[in-house]
């Protein structure tokens, strides 16, 4: 090998026998051309304009447009997530934290046995691919649409329950408290259970 | 399997031809050939009874078929066979498709809450074998749910399949008939016996094998899914039959343990204490950081360095001995003996932190060190002989073997001992009725053949002579002999050399040869000559002024022997604590260093069998250091090295010394003692350690703690009537140092004897009592 290293002659790295055309340059647009030219940004200018003075101004999003989770309530209240973890099986980014525990009379947070005690969603892993929202087997997992979801530190982007659960509306009581007198968990999905029952204290109420 | 060659039997499943022995059932011969027929009520262990009849299979026997589907988990092979199941017949699919259509008739689905969502044969079955949709419209049978079938075990009866899986294990594998199937039809469901209280040891395994989530652990209910779960193959730390274990952790917190499979040591069972009882090791009060006492006399935090130093100086500045409970791994229990001839110059170590005797050790090292009699022995024993050793309270799953053997053959079992068993009456054992502490006479007087098999436990010890006329015995018939300990980690402890008069391997301290042996493999000058003190003895020594220092690790000194004096001998010695958590030792040490936990390190046990039970840290990413780690440390800091910085190292060390093949110890027998006199109202204690009691390891438990047995004082009916005691009366048991007031329970005794739980609620009778065996005690009643 030693003696086929000779250094390159520039012959040999074929830079002669590139060949060299003239290009005709186009001729000058003229007054007329600069004008057209102009005449574009001139009647933009009389346009409605399509950019948002964000964060100043919020343009909505589509309806279906997937944002930050919701772990949503049943009327009276009581929470429908079971803590049955098929979110996090379905995740594929591995971002859902779930540990259920068993419902007792003192403290009940869903109706039936079961509630998710620990409910983290990590929004530096989700992908919002909205698998999660198809595997719950009680609505109790939706999608917002809000989108406002950054900050500077990895902690603060792992939500917790607390930080997920919706808000109490109109006739609802903050868990834990009982499950609506004579009704089953079977009544709660059905929808037969409209509000928090009179009896109920419903300081909840907004 | 026999040995006994049986006859082959070629039968054609699926077109595929199979040879297999007489008598296996058609669903097994499946197996062989890699055909997973569906199945739920079918189980190895279990005696067929064809239940749920999701194993329906076409079969036809030389040119006959049978006009039905047929039940393969009932069938037994037969010459001529031919076998289509679902794989090929339409016919044994379309009848498969339609029991798992009628099982799910009434299941509720509630797979999102149930815990066997992820691992269940119902779920994984109706997706393989089953078809998408239901025909039924009506409305499912609900129960009210879940029912406590026990303070641990709850059953969800509209999920239950009627597989009589529970109701068969509970009657054929532990003989505790608790559940069984009430009604018939469509409301047929389990149920357990009204009268009869629920006081199973086994019940945990009816919940491991349900195949349907119908029986669920109260511990585990709720709290995972099979995948957040890692599991680690481990080794059960509760007692000395060496259960293959399971251990699932979520997150650094073992969340539940199964039994593991081991067809020669526990089958595929084991007890509701190996199962149940982990919760100890994440209990809040665990020791983290180490702790030295300062001038003022506090216990105040410490660096590792700062710590390890003034262990260190402490130990080097006085004589010291090691007392190391008998629960540290083999790799462990050498790291104490080699620390205790290496770094302390002494052979004064002993592991037995319980009652004890110098028989008892010289009975260790000339028959215990090295025997392998096995559970294989109890299988082919002609008949076995219990001595001290009350198998379902110290060691389940011995009896759970020698249960199989007594269904199964009618095994003969003799128990000697003062007070009749649960476990004596299931196995229908010959109950040799003698006074507590007059073992030795009915011993010696035992027909044994050279095919029977001597069980003797750890008690044996407390009555004189008792160990010597089980060894005499075994000479004179030739009988297998085996010594089963309650703790799980004495068979290695003996291996491993942490008692007085041994080295590791067996070797004998008194041979010059043996300490050589040592002596070049620890690189050391030499190894003391002289036989090492007892735990006794140490104790007494401390007292004496004899011995300024301990290590003490894993011990408890309320067990000991006398316990108040290994209190204040704690208290006046330079003590050096290894602990998981705080104990009666760390409030008297000087330095405190935690150690890990089982499931936070690996090792291994020696079961009863000598056989190793290794496993590997579950929790794998915790902090905390091994006994042998930090020994070494102390060592280091000694400036003397023990080169024994891991587990591994440990192993190979231990692996390199081999067994002892020199002549054994001797063995001074020990002759009886003669029984007490007794005046009217008093009476010879009696006594064991149930399976769930106080032990420290079965804190934080409180599920479990629900079905230990009832806290009872057993008088005989004879001494029943002289006092004028009916059952539920309260009897006081009383001796110079105390006294425990318990209800009284009028049961088959002996007339001498009183008999109370050794370490259960409001009995702690060495902490009470002071004696637990052969002691005299006045029962009055209160």
């Amino acid at each position: 090998m030693a003696e086929n290293l000779e250094p390159l002659k520039p012959k040999d790295l074929g830079i002669n026998d590139v060949e060299f055309y003239e290009v005709e340059q186009t001729p000058s647009v003229g007054f007329l051309g600069h004008m057209k030219g102009f005449w574009v940004t001139f009647s933009t200018m009389f346009k409605k304009p399509l950019t948002v003075e964000y964060p100043e101004v919020k343009a909505p999003t589509e309806e279906r447009f997937h944002g930050r989770h919701q772990l949503n309530r049943h009327p009276d209240g009581l929470e429908k997530c079971i803590g049955c973890e098929l979110c996090a099986w379905a995740c594929p980014a591995d971002a859902i934290y779930v540990e259920g525990e068993s419902n007792t009379e003192e403290n009940r947070m869903s109706p039936g046995e079961r509630y998710g005690k620990v409910y983290q969603i990590n929004y530096l892993r989700c992908v919002f691919c909205g698998l999660c929202i198809e595997a719950c087997p009680t609505r109790a997992l939706t999608m917002t649409n809000e989108y406002e979801l950054a900050d500077d530190t990895r902690a603060k982007l792992i939500f917790e329950k607390q930080d997920l659960l919706a808000p109490l509306r109109q006739g609802m009581l903050m868990p834990p408290h009982p499950m609506y007198p004579d009704m089953t968990d079977t009544n709660y999905y059905n929808g037969d259970v409209k509000g928090a029952h009179p009896s109920q204290a419903t300081d909840g109420q907004p | 399997m026999s040995t006994e060659v049986s006859e082959m039997i070629t039968v054609v499943i699926d077109g595929f031809e199979v040879s297999v022995p007489k008598g296996t059932l058609v669903i097994r011969a499946a197996e062989q050939l890699g055909i997973q027929i569906p199945r739920f009520c079918d189980h190895p262990l279990l005696d067929p009874v064809g239940a749920c009849r999701q194993c329906l299979v076409d079969i036809e026997i030389n040119g006959r078929a049978f006009p039905k589907p047929q039940a393969s988990c009932t069938i037994p092979v037969e010459p001529g066979m031919i076998v289509k199941t679902q794989l090929t017949s339409p016919v044994a699919e379309k009848a498969q498709r339609g029991v798992m259509e009628l099982l799910l008739v009434n299941h509720p689905l509630d797979c999102p809450v149930c815990d066997k969502g992820g691992e269940c044969p119902l779920q994984n079955q109706a997706m393989s074998n089953g078809q998408g949709s239901s025909r039924f419209e009506g409305v499912k049978r609900t129960f009210e749910k879940p029912i406590n079938i026990s303070s641990q075990v709850l059953l969800d009866r509209e999920r239950c399949v009627l597989c009589a899986r529970c109701t068969r294990f509970s009657e054929q594998i532990a003989s505790d008939p608790f559940i069984t199937l009430n009604e018939r039809g469509a409301l047929q469901q389990v149920g357990i016996y009204e009268n009869q209280p629920f006081e199973s040891y086994f019940s945990g395994n009816t919940v491991q094998i349900c195949p349907v989530g119908a029986l669920t652990g109260a511990a585990y209910r709720f709290r995972a899914r099979p995948f957040d779960l890692v599991s680690t193959p481990s080794a059960c730390e509760h007692c000395a039959s060496g259960c293959d274990m399971r251990t699932d952790v979520r997150r650094g917190k073992t969340l539940r343990r199964l039994a593991g499979e081991d067809a020669s040591v526990n089958e595929e069972w084991n007890c509701d204490k190996g199962r149940w009882a982990f919760k100890y090791v994440t209990a809040i009060d665990r020791l983290k950081v180490p702790m030295i006492r300062n001038a003022s006399g506090e216990l105040v935090e410490a660096s590792w360095p700062e710590a390890l130093a003034v262990a260190a100086e402490g130990l080097k500045s006085a004589k010291a001995a090691v007392l190391v409970g008998g629960r540290a791994t083999v790799e462990d229990a050498y790291g104490y003996s080699k620390f205790a001839r290496v770094a302390l110059g002494t052979n004064d170590i002993d592991f037995r932190s319980r009652l004890s005797s110098d028989e008892e050790r010289e009975f260790i090292a000339s028959r215990v060190v090295g025997s392998s009699t096995t559970y294989r022995d109890i299988d082919k024993a002609d008949q076995v002989l219990l001595v001290g050793f009350e198998p379902e309270e110290e060691s389940p799953i011995v009896f759970l073997r020698i249960n199989k053997q007594f269904r199964k053959r009618a095994l003969k079992v003799v128990s000697i001992g003062s007070k009749e068993s649960i476990a004596v009456e299931k196995l229908k054992a010959e109950f040799v009725k003698v006074a507590p502490g007059q073992e030795a006479a009915a011993i010696a007087s035992q027909k044994l053949t050279d095919k029977s098999v001597i069980l003797v436990g750890e008690r044996a010890a407390e009555s004189a002579g008792a160990l010597s006329a089980v060894a005499a015995l075994a000479d004179s018939t030739g009988a297998k002999l085996a010594w089963i300990p309650r703790r799980a980690g004495e068979r290695g402890a003996i291996e491993a050399g942490a008692i007085g008069n041994l080295l590791p391997g067996g070797r004998p301290v008194t041979d010059a040869a043996a300490r050589v042996d040592i002596a070049t493999v620890w690189n050391t000058d030499s190894i003391p000559a002289e036989v090492g003190r007892s735990t006794s003895q140490i104790i007494d020594a401390v007292h004496a002024g004899q011995i300024g220092a301990l290590v003490v690790g894993g011990v408890d000194p309320l067990d000991c022997d006398n316990s108040q004096a290994a209190l204040s001998a704690m208290e006046k010695a330079f003590v050096v604590s290894l602990e998981i958590a705080p104990s009666a030792v760390t409030a008297r040490a000087n330095v405190v260093l935690p150690v890990a936990a089982v499931t936070e390190k690996s090792g291994s046990f020696l079961n009863w069998e000598g056989r190793a039970r290794s496993f590997d840290a579950a929790v794998a990413d915790s902090l905390n250091r091994s006994d042998l780690r930090i020994l070494s440390m102390i060592a280091d800091e000694m400036g003397i090295s023990l080169n024994l910085g891991t587990v591994t190292a440990a192993a190979k060390e231990i692996a390199s010394l081999g067994a002892w093949d020199g002549a054994r110890a001797t063995f001074n027998k020990v002759s009886a003692q003669a029984q007490p006199a007794l005046n009217g109202d008093q009476a010879l204690i009696t006594s064991w350690r149930r399976l769930l009691d106080l032990g420290t390891l079965q804190e934080g438990e409180e599920h479990l703690a629900g079905t230990a047995r009832r806290t009872v004082a057993v008088i005989s009916p004879k001494r029943a009537q002289s006092m004028g005691v009916v059952d539920g009366d309260q009897l006081k048991i009383s001796t110079a140092q105390g006294s425990v007031t318990l209800s009284a329970l009028v049961e088959n005794i002996h007339d001498d004897a009183v008999w109370a739980p050794r370490n259960s609620r409001g009995s702690q009778l060495l902490v009470n009592l002071g004696v637990a065996h052969g002691a005299v005690v006045t029962v009055v009643k209160a």
